[in-house]
């Protein structure tokens, strides 16, 4: 099969599973959803790190380099805000106690 | 590439979605989002197996993800809940930063000719949105915090610029393929993408920057998944694509809130239209109370609903709430939040502020869950919110709320709003709530009103 109609059959079915799967998210979930998506996008860190060892030009290199570096703020930002938010959505045990 | 690299790449996507399937229940929430990290860490490891490395590049891999490591736990851990909506506007702009930057070194490299293809057209497409996300991003994290300010800024003629200037984009993006060698055409092009991106977000008030966050959100995905059509790489399309939608669909989610179309917003202007409507502050009469009566009345509430607003969130009430709920939840009393999708400044927001403050999440119910209890409901406690609850959405045609969907608090049996004054709210609306005969008005910053009124109603028990 033609490479190019593959992938962009790839997108239109990721873009229909998203759709069905986020919104069955319910809305106090939106916030950690939004940095969570946040995290998953520092993906690009894949593309940049396919820039830095594709060439041995020195300006490629730094462009690559820039990229990764906002990729991984993105990856490690994004997930542990994430779980720093989830952690406070545990059901509280001592309700009404204090 | 390996197939087997493939099956790896595919794995950590599967990884992904299940994450995103889990984040359907507060329970699994966390668990989804420790596999989407996993899924994150095959994508990677799965890389650095398939290229080849010099000295150099080694360092540069390193280095770049050990600071970026570091910058984001630091970022991650400092923030405080009520800032999220910056820090999400932020990361929304590096990832858009990040994949043009990708898209530009591509171009760099391939300096002699572009081919009409799936490639070259990706690389154009990222360039765009990338730099539209970035530069609309940082300007909607400067208004959020209140660097410019948070009032539409109205360029005369704005709409026309924008499309002049988009115009002029799609035309460089064509000249581009027939004149790589000059480099000096991207960097116009670069240029022209990043004020658009400014001019788009600069006339957007503060009151839909929910709606504008949501979008750039998306963006950052869907220009995530064209670095995957660069590449060729199952990964980035995917994962691009989830996000992409769930943008797409928190963008309408807010929209739908507000009953505004996605043209009305980003066409923008929104405060300024409404400039004229808060004239008629009128002579219109209203009862106020102390912390004492306010106290009293909840004593002899059974049914009692809290509906809170951003200003809850700008005194940093949510503790203080959560104190209130405890003496009232002891005293017997069922007590529900009720929260509009808008009631924060991004989707989710108020959700999360008062989970912060350890009040469980069931009891936060949302606009049609919490509508249909309001009529056996003994009080309505409002606090910090105005256009949430505003009767003129639905009754006055020309109010520019008109048909938003709103909190029914008035079919409860009294209600009360806890306001710092008179003033009008966000959208610069009065608000016959205010007015109603069931109504107290009990004036204060959210903070020191909710710590009085928890204090009298101590001293009354």
């Amino acid at each position: 099969m033609n490479n190019e109609i593959y992938l962009i059959i790839v997108f239109v079915m990721a873009m229909m599973l998203g759709y069905e799967l986020i919104k069955k998210i319910p809305p106090t979930l939106h916030t950690p959803l939004m940095s969570g998506t946040n995290a998953i996008s520092g993906i690009v860190i894949i593309g940049s790190i396919l820039v830095i060892t594709s060439s041995s030009s020195l300006l490629i290199n730094i462009l690559g380099f820039a990229s990764l570096l906002l990729s991984s703020i993105n990856v490690f930002g994004g997930f542990i805000v994430t779980d720093r938010m989830l952690e406070m959505f545990k059901k509280p045990k001592n309700q009404g106690k204090k | 590439m390996d197939s087997i690299y493939i099956i790896f790449y595919f794995i950590s996507s599967i990884l992904f979605i299940l994450g995103i399937k889990m984040l359907s229940s507060p329970a699994t929430a966390r668990r989804g989002n420790f596999i989407s990290f996993l899924g994150m860490i095959i994508a990677v490891t799965t890389t650095l197996l398939i290229v080849n490395y010099n000295l150099r590049s080694i360092i540069f891999i390193a280095s770049g993800i050990f600071s970026g490591g570091i910058i984001g736990l630091i970022f991650a851990k400092k923030v405080q809940m009520t800032s999220m909506p910056q820090m999400v506007a932020i990361f929304n702009g590096l990832g858009g930063l990040a994949s043009s930057l990708i898209a530009f070194s591509e171009i760099i490299k391939s300096d002699t000719t572009i081919s009409l293809n799936i490639i070259s057209v990706s690389i154009l497409i990222s360039i765009l949105i990338g730099s539209v996300t970035f530069s609309g991003s940082i300007t909607g994290f400067l208004k959020l915090q209140s660097i410019i300010t948070g009032k539409p800024i109205l360029i005369p003629l704005r709409n026309y610029l924008n499309f002049i200037l988009l115009i002029s984009i799609i035309a460089l993006m064509i000249t581009s393929f027939f004149f790589v060698e000059y480099t000096f055409l991207f960097y116009i092009l670069i240029s022209s993408c990043l004020l658009l991106g400014i001019l788009i977000v600069l006339p957007i008030g503060g009151a839909d920057m929910p709606v504008v966050i949501a979008l750039l959100n998306s963006y950052s995905g869907i220009v995530a998944a064209f670095t995957g059509f660069i590449f060729g790489n199952i990964a980035l399309i995917i994962s691009g694509s989830l996000i992409g939608a769930s943008g797409l669909i928190l963008t309408r989610i807010m929209t739908k809130a507000m009953n505004r179309s996605l043209a009305n917003v980003v066409l923008g202007g929104f405060g300024a239209t409404t400039e004229t409507s808060n004239q008629e502050v009128s002579d219109k009469t209203y009862k106020s109370g102390s912390s004492d009566d306010v106290a009293s009345i909840l004593e002899y509430s059974e049914k009692i609903i809290i509906v809170p607003g951003y200003g809850l969130a700008v005194a940093q009430a949510q503790h203080s709430i959560k104190e209130l709920l405890d003496i009232l939840v002891k005293q017997g009393k069922n007590v529900i939040f009720a929260i509009h999708p808008v009631a924060g400044r991004m989707p989710g927001h108020m959700n999360v502020l008062l989970a912060e403050s350890n009040i469980d999440y069931e009891l936060l119910l949302d606009l049609d869950q919490v509508n249909e209890k309001f009529s056996q409901t003994d009080v309505s406690i409002i606090i910090g919110a105005n256009d949430v609850v505003n009767p003129a959405a639905k009754l006055d045609e020309s109010s520019p709320i008109y048909g938003m969907p709103i909190l029914d608090v008035e079919k409860s049996k009294s209600i009360v709003v806890i306001k710092r004054s008179m003033n009008p709210g966000f959208a610069g609306l009065d608000n016959d709530i205010f007015y109603n005969e069931k109504t107290i008005m009990f004036f204060g910053d959210a903070k020191n009103s909710i710590d009085s009124l928890t204090k009298s109603f101590k001293e009354l028990n």
